[in-house]
């Protein structure tokens, strides 16, 4: 798949906005000051907000966004835009109370409840389609989540859980990319079913319907980015999860964790394009690729 | 709505005889030029038309394939046209956010409503067949209607009112008529050719059929020649017996 900027920062972005709401739902920095929660709080609305926006970015027709909230009972990404926008208006209400004084737990767990299903709802996104094979597993809303809890957990200076939430995704991501390397073959899809023509002998494309290039091809097609994929992997997992580990399991400083967050977003970014660039769609099929 | 109806009263759709198309790539352009001109949301786009790296919308395809048998027959080439599929389980329809993606109740032809349309591109991303493409200018999603505009069009000549595809069709390859019915001559036809769903492991369940191509093991014209001669006769017969003998 085309791994389009607006959907790898707004999947990245809003990600550990998100995360970042469900952690200071959940209590996070309880001894704040009042001038650092304005600054979290600031911080995980804007992530989400610049994420949203990007993904405005992504429409071919940005002006009808508000059409996009209709169709919560089918669409994922329907629901995914609901979620997100009651996310922030409770998120909003909390944020206010706390940085007024009052710290009111029983809204803050609601706006986490409902950041951690905005988060599942995306990743939903991309689960749901049977048409890309590495996607549609149990694993994609799994280190989605995980991405989200673990980029939260880090900027909102958490401190227990968040070397367990590293090596979870640092694990998971590998099994992801192990059982996703084989997906497309596993998936039954191939030009045989696509065309009916496997009885007849092994088909091959003889001739594509066109010379140049199309929508389907830009979209769906896109082969660049597997050819680093070995290399890129490293890359992310290093960014994402080594370095992280390795700056805040010895300190206690604020500084080193402020430094891991910033490194694990950047990681994130990584993982999330090849997440996009690695994804085989299976009309590739009809054109001879994949 | 996005939700998929149930069922559809009827269910039309194409049949696509693999055996009689022979790629001339007309229903391409009829398409073309039929949904450039009627669709009051504008043309299939084209841009770099005259440049160096055209592109453009297209409705409908034909690729060319071709079968290899492992024992060493010579390969089978198959032209192949593909368009919507117009799916009962259609995927690209529950994953739209905005209800522009739809089936219809009454023939089960999938449209797009473009006015309601935010081009988020994830209905394509759904379809397993890439039956639905971005139109770069219009910034919304188009797809086959069906030719919905000239099927039900009591203003077209009676032999018009089929998809611009079938119309133009010179092979006779692509049939149009309603799947549901199992008396109507398409679905007489899938239950003579043995028709085919593609992707079947998709679960997307198409309306639309292929009809594989005929074995060509059978030649069927041979028994109604007269045999070749094995041995020629006259004047070149003898130049062949005697520059035998030398």
């Amino acid at each position: 798949m085309h791994p389009a900027p607006s959907i790898i920062a707004f999947t990245t972005l809003s990600g550990i906005g998100f995360g970042l709401i469900i952690w200071l739902g959940l209590g996070a920095a309880p001894d704040a000051t009042h001038l650092y929660a304005l600054i979290l709080c600031l911080l995980a609305a804007g992530l989400v907000c610049a994420g949203l926006l990007a993904s405005l970015l992504h429409l071919g027709q940005p002006t009808r966004f508000l059409k996009a909230f209709s169709q919560w009972r089918t669409s994922w990404l329907s629901r995914e835009a609901a979620l997100a926008m009651t996310t922030l208006v409770v998120f909003a209400l909390y944020a206010a109370l706390w940085v007024t004084g009052t710290r009111f737990l029983p809204l803050g767990l609601f706006a986490a409840l409902l950041a951690f299903k905005t988060v599942f709802a995306t990743a939903m996104i991309y689960a749901q389609m049977r048409s890309v094979p590495r996607w549609r597993s149990v694993l994609t809303p799994v280190i989605f989540l995980l991405f989200a809890l673990t980029g939260g957990a880090l900027f909102a200076g958490v401190r227990g859980p968040t070397p367990w939430l590293l090596g979870a995704l640092g694990l998971l991501q590998i099994v992801a990319w192990l059982w996703g390397d084989r997906a497309l073959a596993r998936s039954g899809t191939t030009l045989a079913t696509a065309t009916g023509l496997g009885e007849m002998g092994r088909p091959r494309l003889l001739e594509p319907p066109h010379t140049g290039q199309n929508y389907l091809l830009k979209e769906m097609v896109f082969v660049v980015g597997r050819r680093h994929a070995a290399r890129l992997r490293v890359i992310g997992l290093v960014l994402a999860v080594v370095i992280p580990l390795a700056l805040i399991l010895p300190t206690e400083g604020r500084l080193a964790v402020w430094i891991a967050a910033d490194v694990h977003a950047l990681g994130a970014l990584v993982l999330r394009w090849l997440f996009f660039a690695q994804a085989e769609h299976v009309v590739g099929l009809y054109y001879g690729k994949r | 709505m996005t939700a998929l109806p149930a069922s559809t009263e009827r269910a039309l759709g194409l049949v696509i005889d693999l055996d009689t198309c022979v790629g001339c790539h007309a229903c391409v352009v009829a398409c073309k030029e039929w949904n450039s001109g009627s669709s009051p949301a504008g043309p299939l786009s084209d841009t770099d038309a005259y440049g160096a790296r055209p592109s453009g919308t297209f409705l409908n395809r034909v690729h060319t394939f071709e079968a290899v048998p492992a024992d060493g027959r010579q390969p089978r080439v198959v032209h192949f046209p593909k368009s919507c599929l117009h799916c009962a389980d259609a995927p690209c329809v529950t994953v739209c956010p905005t209800g522009a993606s739809l089936k219809r109740e009454r023939d089960g032809i999938v449209l797009v409503n473009e006015d309601d349309c935010i081009g988020c591109g994830l209905c394509a991303w759904a379809c397993p067949y890439g039956a639905r493409e971005l139109d770069p200018v219009a910034g919304t999603m188009k797809k086959c209607t069906l030719c919905e505009d000239r099927i039900d069009n009591l203003a077209l000549p009676e032999e018009d009112r089929i998809p611009a595809c079938v119309r133009t069709c010179p092979a006779g390859a692509r049939h149009f008529g309603d799947l549901a019915d199992p008396e109507s001559a398409v679905s007489r036809l899938v239950a003579e050719r043995g028709g085919i769903d593609l992707m079947p492991e998709q679960q997307t369940r198409p309306t639309n059929k292929y009809l594989p191509p005929r074995s060509r093991d059978v030649d069927v014209l041979a028994p109604l020649l007269e045999p070749l001669p094995e041995e020629a006769g006259g004047f070149l017969g003898w130049l062949d017996r005697t520059l035998a003998r030398l």
